[in-house]
């Protein structure tokens, strides 16, 4: 899948990128010449305002945000982004590629609800509001068959369960069921909303998948038990001599495990939005109409794939992290099947995933 | 490179938010949902089994029925036979009874032609007493003279017996 959606990206960026010192040479009369590679990190990046579109005249049609920023020094500050659109200066603020920096060069925390928290918080809501409907069904239906946007979600549910959380992690799944749930619904409720026009590319972002890699490592180290730390300073089945390389080898494991997840989820959600905007780009590289059908073609495609990668890296992650968490709680392990680390069944998974 | 540089404030929003998410879920969405699916799961497992072991009582039912279906066709047949034997006996008994009958009576009317008999014979001979009587009074009162006439009296009077 991922193999796939890299070579189509190469395939069909290359010559994008390399058309574009041609195009911006043969439109060297415009204003301003459009940049394919700016546009799409704009796109994927985040922002302290949520911009919606721009005219041909230079009208931007924007949301501005708050911004929220703590100096050492100055204490909280609150405003609006409105104060801080196309470089201007505020309170001593000013945002440099959209990293907010103090004039003076000091620290600034910027707590700032950008794009990507407010696209946040509205999943927040969303999922909650989704997810207390469904157990409403629940509570109104009882045992009885479910119902409308209940019948939808249970059988979801049940497969988190069944082919997710009892077969990875056994019989202490339980204690786990809420995490997973809401890490599988949260991450697949942000790609779709993050394929929307004009959505934030929140699960693409490396802060939100690193935070959940993170909760994923805290969750593993604080149920795991001696078994699995047995299995990490003395590996069943390996010589004495090979310990002092195979424990370092054990702890980078650790810390891969939750790296891979991060990195995973990271790049297949903004690879993703970077191929669609590329088959967009070129409408405008090209300023040809005759491109559009095939860039449209191609971008629905493409959109269609990442419906389907939504939901892909969202079983992944959950899948993962209940794998994580099972090697973690086992309580007998296999010398013989799990040599080589604690987590050699895990990795043939993640590998095969791909 | 800013894409792969994680954002403190995103970091921050994003443990606050997921976590209130996690918490409030938690709460009011999987446990309510997980257990409602328990439940489900526990009374349709009940109510297959319910229908199972339904099924084998109905099956024991059945056979029951069948075992006492064949009880009474046993019955039957029996009772069949026994009444079939009764008529028969009844009808050995009465045709014994009738050739018995038969028998006594034939016995019976053999014994009265004998007595009808006896009594007729009985009373030839007290006839024939009377008639030696009175022939023996007749020659009495006729002429006991003549020895010669007497005898042949007495004679003809016997011929006459013999004769009659």
């Amino acid at each position: 899948m991922k193999r796939l959606l890299i070579a189509l990206f190469c395939i069909l960026t290359l010559p994008v990128f390399a058309n574009e010192p041609a195009a911006t040479t043969a439109e060297a009369t415009d204003k301003e010449a459009f940049s394919p590679g700016e546009m799409i990190l704009h796109h994927i990046g985040d922002s302290h305002e949520w911009h919606w579109f721009s005219t041909d005249r230079d009208d931007h049609y924007t949301t501005y945000l708050p911004v929220i920023a703590y100096r050492p020094n100055k204490g909280l500050s609150v405003f609006s982004s409105r104060n801080l659109a196309e470089g201007k200066e505020y309170d001593g603020l000013k945002l440099e590629h959209e990293h907010l920096e103090a004039e003076d060069g000091s620290k600034v925390y910027d707590f700032s609800i950008t794009k990507n928290v407010a696209s946040l918080m509205l999943s927040a809501l969303l999922l909650v509001v989704v997810f207390t409907t469904v157990a409403r069904g629940y509570a109104k239906r009882g045992t009885g068959a479910p119902k409308g946007i209940q019948s939808f979600f249970e059988p979801i549910i049940v497969f988190v369960r069944d082919e997710v959380a009892k077969k990875s992690i056994g019989p202490k799944y339980k204690r786990y069921m809420p995490y997973l749930l809401t890490v599988f619904f949260f991450i697949w409720f942000n790609n779709l909303l993050g394929l929307l026009p004009g959505g934030a590319n929140l699960t693409g972002n490396i802060a939100v998948t690193l935070t959940l890699a993170v909760l994923t490592l805290l969750i593993t180290l604080f149920s795991s038990n001696k078994n699995y730390w047995h299995h990490i300073f003395a590996t069943p089945g390996v010589p004495k001599a090979l310990l002092p390389i195979m424990i370092p080898v054990e702890l980078i494991g650790i810390l891969v495990k939750p790296f891979s997840l991060m990195v995973r989820l990271f790049a297949n959600i903004t690879a993703g939005h970077i191929v669609i905007l590329s088959f967009i780009s070129l409408i405008f590289i090209f300023r040809n109409v005759g491109v559009a059908p095939v860039t449209l073609a191609f971008g629905l495609f493409i959109n269609m794939l990442e419906l389907l990668v939504a939901i892909l890296q969202a079983y992944i992650f959950t899948l993962l992290t209940a794998m994580y968490i099972g090697g973690a709680v086992e309580e007998h392990h296999d010398a013989d099947y799990q040599m080589g680390g604690g987590d050699g069944a895990d990795n043939a998974h993640a590998n095969h995933a791909h | 490179m800013q894409i792969v540089t994680p954002e403190f404030g995103l970091i921050f929003w994003q443990l606050v938010i997921f976590g209130i998410v996690l918490l409030l879920l938690r709460t009011f969405a999987w446990k309510p949902i997980l257990s409602a699916l328990n439940e489900r799961e526990d009374s349709i497992e009940n109510a297959l089994r319910l229908a199972s072991q339904a099924k084998l009582e109905m099956q024991a039912l059945q056979a029951g029925n069948e075992k006492l279906l064949a009880e009474a066709r046993l019955e039957r047949d029996r009772i069949l036979k026994e009444a079939t034997d009764v008529s028969n006996k009844l009808i050995e008994q009465a045709k014994n009874k009738a050739t018995e009958e038969g028998g006594r009576m034939i016995n019976q009317a053999r014994e009265a032609i004998q007595n009808e008999k006896n009594a007729a014979l009985a009373e030839v001979k007290n006839t024939a007493a009377q008639l030696s009587i009175d022939i023996a009074e007749r020659i009495l009162r006729r002429e006991l003279s003549d020895n010669a006439a007497q005898k042949e009296l007495v004679n003809s009077y016997l011929k006459e017996v013999k004769l009659n």
